[in-house]
């Protein structure tokens, strides 16, 4: 399976990303520079975190522009590549109109940085089919604009659609409307997700919780790759 | 010559050079210095860029170890790790900046030091930050921290290098001077280390990074001052920050070097393109010439003065390999980055600046970098000190409720938990941070390496006050414990000497005192000094801070795996306490903040013992004996078996019983040196005392482990304090100002 990892100027979670795929799950990944088009090889992109654009005019603003964001347009038609966008990157994928809804700051202004739970609020999509429903895991978070809003009409649909992926449990960091740590497009190929799984892959750094995040890909692949022979 | 403008006495002396000085000048040039050589020797001369009053005490410091790669002098210093990779590591203050616009003023702070770290070569890894406030009783001082802490975590975050840990202490000396000193550590291959030499005459001489403004125009003679009244006017002299920008020019940096297009390269930090010019050349023994009109400016009409003296950010100088010059600016455009080749190395010597045509300055370098004045300034012991120093215990009042008395001390703004700061930096990105802030040392993995790499920044003003010497000393050796807790050997230091103003006999003695009192301990515990710098003049309307001289210290685990927090683990872990408790009750801040008296002297330090002590920890550590450290330090040893039970998760408290023949106060927050707390399961306890008794550390079984309460007996006392009684006292600044 082909990860790739966008490098859009000032990401700065790529190289992270890159080393929970290639060096702890042991699958193939490149990078991608943000001014590529040519992405269809790639079987899951990775939208990194960090501050594109130094988080100018707005998180994710300018990003959402670039050539490979317009290309990532072509990709998600096809429901077997994946797209996950981390903390930035759900920024950037709600600012290009991937996913429905909004950014504002965290309620308490400030950025926050540290380990919450979120609760496994749908299994069944191809970044969560190695979880259980309601399974809790502990991810770290570290944002300034991670206070996700919808209107209610929006909320309705993406908890009736199953859209809601990943909630806060416990307390909730930032305000988020629903307690929402992260969803997915109807067709489940796109997920945004402020918790961060790549710095949770190994014992030494405290957690292994977001391995199950990239097995799950991984699985899902696999059993999409089964089916097509 | 251009730019005739009369030098008059008055000029001369608000560019901060005396009378000496200026005759020194016209010595060197043989004739009279136009305006824009007037401000490049005022930059160039001051305190902040020369040393010159510190500089013949500075050779005090031990600088060599088998270890030691770089000692001071470059960018930074750098240690070996193995044989492959080394750490490259320094510590600055941003003071005088954050005073004035604390958001600003710490942001370039951090910006700064991460240049020094990658203009080596290396990638920032991770950071710390030693603040120093005026106590949190007015909103100037909350306005300040809050600047401060917002301004290192929007700086930092942005860039990607996680800030791991540090140290937070209020006093009222720092209400008006508050001190912000930021380290950095980075990793590089050993035969990577760039140099800031500008070599190869002809080699031509390429400018990159953000363009030149006129912002922070003599910052660095604003650091070589004390403030007045005014110092709200000084905010001009404030450098503004662009992380983002950092971190393009970072890569780009990175990415030239990996490719061999970087024969030298320097930052534009403290008096910019003046200072990275002539110190390229002069370490080098070469000439440059530059010539400004090819300067990328970001407003009209600069003068030659204002292009040279600018302090803009995020901006450097390479010297590159003639005709590579084009690929080197290539590397840059791909990361949109300004990069202009902007003169070239000569063989005379001499810096040589160009502006519309005509030669504005021309100086030979080395009386710009290297023969720069130097000055034994006349030092004399305070008087205040036989006055502090005098405190007879007896007459210190018992306290009738110890348990009231110790949640007090874990709820003094110097000894509560500083998470509500930590929360706000990025301490995981680049996925290496082992142990998280909140522990006695933060603990880094270098990916693809067994090794690991502990640091931790140290001082406790205080003591410094009270007896700099033992002040100086107590510093390194904290700092190494800490380092030795996390069952690291402590291999080298960085430091950042905050003092007040130099031409006073007296701040001068206490700078003289705690140079001599790091240089004994970096000897004895050998942990050379490697570089760091000097901040003078930390003084607004005549009064001074404390002496603070901040010290970094390195440590390597040889296996990353057997790093060590300071929790208790388990429950029915023994407990052990290594050293001998004295009931040192002097410059406590139990004394402080429960009697409201700064008196006595700080508690002896036997470095001889610290380093057996680290030895034993290190050993403990890598045979896997125990699980987990914990000096004592500010608060004592009551503080510090309170603050073993309060992890965040899964906090587990202990049944201690403490029997000497010392008064119960004293013995529960005296802040004797070289006291250790340890766990380590009871299968392991006799190999971890003969390894302890091998080793000649004095150590005694005080308890085991519990959950729900941590209850601490004397000879004639018993504290129960609940896990949530702890944890609401230590959460006392997080509940304020998270």
């Amino acid at each position: 399976m082909l990860f790739g990892v966008v490098v859009f100027p000032g990401s700065n979670c790529d190289r992270d990303c890159y080393w929970a795929v290639r060096h702890v799950l042991g699958e193939d990944c490149e990078y991608i520079w943000y001014q590529e088009r040519s992405i269809e090889d790639f079987d899951c992109i990775i939208l990194p975190g960090g501050f594109s654009y130094g988080d100018y005019l707005r998180a994710g603003a300018i990003a959402k522009v670039s050539p490979v964001m317009e290309a990532l347009r072509e990709f998600v038609k096809d429901r077997n590549k994946l797209v996950i966008g981390i903390c930035n990157g759900f920024q950037i994928l709600l600012e290009a109109g991937f996913l429905p809804g909004a950014m504002l700051r965290n309620k308490n202004l400030k950025f926050v940085c540290e380990y919450v739970d979120v609760v496994v609020e749908n299994p069944n999509t191809p970044f969560t089919c190695e979880c259980a429903k309601g399974e809790v895991l502990s991810i770290p978070i570290a944002h300034m604009e991670g206070n996700y809003f919808a209107d209610e009409g929006t909320l309705q649909a993406l908890i009736e659609n199953g859209q809601v992926v990943f909630r806060y449990c416990g307390y909730n960091p930032n305000g988020s409307v629903y307690d929402i740590a992260g969803i997915c497009n109807v067709t489940k190929n796109v997920l945004g997700m402020m918790p961060h799984p790549e710095r949770c892959c190994e014992s030494i750094l405290g957690s292994e919780d977001g391995l199950k995040i990239f097995a799950s890909i991984v699985k899902y692949h696999g059993e999409q790759v089964a089916e097509a022979q | 010559m251009q730019e005739k403008i009369k030098i008059t006495p008055e000029l001369i002396k608000e560019h901060g050079l005396t009378q000496e000085e200026y005759q020194l000048i016209l010595k060197i040039l043989g004739r009279e210095p136009t305006l824009t050589e007037l401000g490049i020797f005022s930059v160039m001369w001051s305190e902040h860029c020369s040393y010159k009053s510190s500089k013949i005490h500075l050779k005090k410091f031990p600088t060599e170890a088998p270890w030691v790669i770089q000692g001071p002098g470059e960018n930074a210093g750098v240690i070996e790790i193995d044989e492959n990779l080394a750490a490259v590591f320094k510590m600055e203050s941003h003071n005088h900046p954050s005073y004035i616009e604390p958001f600003q003023g710490a942001a370039t702070g951090v910006g700064g030091i991460l240049r020094d770290i990658f203009t080596m070569g290396a990638r920032p890894v991770a950071s710390l930050d030693s603040l120093r406030f005026g106590p949190l009783d007015s909103p100037l001082n909350e306005y300040i921290m809050n600047g401060v802490v917002s301004g290192i975590a929007w700086y930092g975050n942005c860039v990607g290098v996680p800030t791991v840990g540090g140290e937070t202490f209020f006093a009222e000396c720092y209400r008006h001077n508050p001190l912000v000193n930021v380290f950095n550590l980075g990793i590089t291959r050993k035969d990577k280390i760039f140099k800031a030499k500008a070599s190869g005459v002809g080699n031509p001489v390429v400018y990159v990074g953000s363009k030149t403004g006129r912002d922070g125009i003599h910052g660095a003679t604003m650091a070589s001052d004390e403030f007045k009244e005014d110092a709200e006017q000084k905010k001009p002299n404030v450098q503004v920050g662009d992380p983002f920008t950092e971190k393009l020019l970072m890569e780009a940096c990175l990415e030239a070097m990996d490719k061999g297009l970087v024969v030298g390269i320097q930052d534009m930090g403290a008096a910019g393109l003046t200072c990275s010019s002539s110190e390229m050349a002069a370490k080098a023994g070469t000439g440059i010439e530059i010539d400004l009109d090819r300067v990328p400016q970001r407003e009209e009409n600069m003068s030659a003065y204002e292009i040279m003296l600018s302090e803009s950010q995020e901006r450097m100088l390479i010297v590159t390999e003639k005709g590579k010059e084009e690929e080197l600016i290539k590397v840059f455009k791909k990361w949109g980055i300004d990069a202009v080749a902007i003169g070239r190395v000569t063989d005379d010597g001499m810096l040589i600046v160009k502006h519309k045509g005509k030669v504005v300055a021309k100086i030979p370098v080395k009386y710009l970098a290297e023969k720069t004045p130097v000055y034994n300034r006349p030092y004399r012991k305070p008087d205040y000190l036989d006055e502090v120093n005098e405190l007879d215990p007896e007459n210190i009042p018992t306290r009738p409720n110890l348990k009231e008395t110790l949640l007090k001390l874990l709820s003094s703004p110097n000894i509560a938990s500083k998470r509500f700061i930590y929360r706000q930096y990025d301490h995981m990105v680049q996925i290496n941070t082992v142990v998280l802030p909140g522990s006695d040392a933060a603990v880094i993995r270098i990916k693809g390496s067994k090794k690991g790499v502990v640091i931790s920044c140290d001082c406790n003003p205080r003591y410094c006050y009270l007896d700099p010497e033992e002040g100086g000393k107590q510093a390194v050796a904290e700092a190494a414990r800490n380092v030795a807790c996390a069952g690291a050997m402590p291999r080298a230091i960085t430091d950042c000497l905050n003092f007040g103003n130099p031409e006073k006999p007296e701040v001068m003695w206490q700078f003289v005192k705690a140079v001599e009192g790091i240089a004994e301990a970096c000897r004895i515990l050998e942990t050379p000094v490697t570089g760091g710098n000097v901040s003078f003049y930390n003084e607004t309307l005549g009064k001074g801070v404390w002496p603070t001289p901040t010290v970094g210290m390195v440590g390597i685990l040889d296996d990353v795996t057997c790093c060590l927090d300071q929790f208790f683990k388990d429950e029915g872990d023994i407990i052990l306490l290594l050293g001998k408790p004295q009931g040192h009750i002097g410059g406590s801040e139990y004394l402080h903040y429960i009697h409201g008296e700064v008196k006595g002297s700080p508690p002896p330090v036997d470095l001889k013992y610290e380093k057996r002590l680290f030895k034993a920890l290190y050993q403990l550590a890598h045979k896997k004996l125990i699980k987990s450290a914990h000096d004592v330090s500010l608060g004592g040893l009551a503080v510090a078996i309170a603050k073993c039970c309060a992890k965040d998760s899964n906090p587990m408290g202990a049944v201690v019983e403490l029997s000497c023949n010392i008064r119960s106060d004293f013995l529960l927050f005296g802040e004797d040196q070289g006291l250790v707390i340890i766990t380590t399961d009871e299968d392991r306890l006799s190999e971890t005392q003969k390894l302890l008794k091998e080793l000649d550390i004095p150590n005694k079984v005080i308890g085991q482990t519990q959950k729900g309460e941590l209850t601490i007996k004397g000879t004639n006392f018993t504290i129960t304090l609940s896990i949530e009684e702890i944890g609401e006292a230590l959460n006392k600044l997080n509940f304020a100002y998270m």
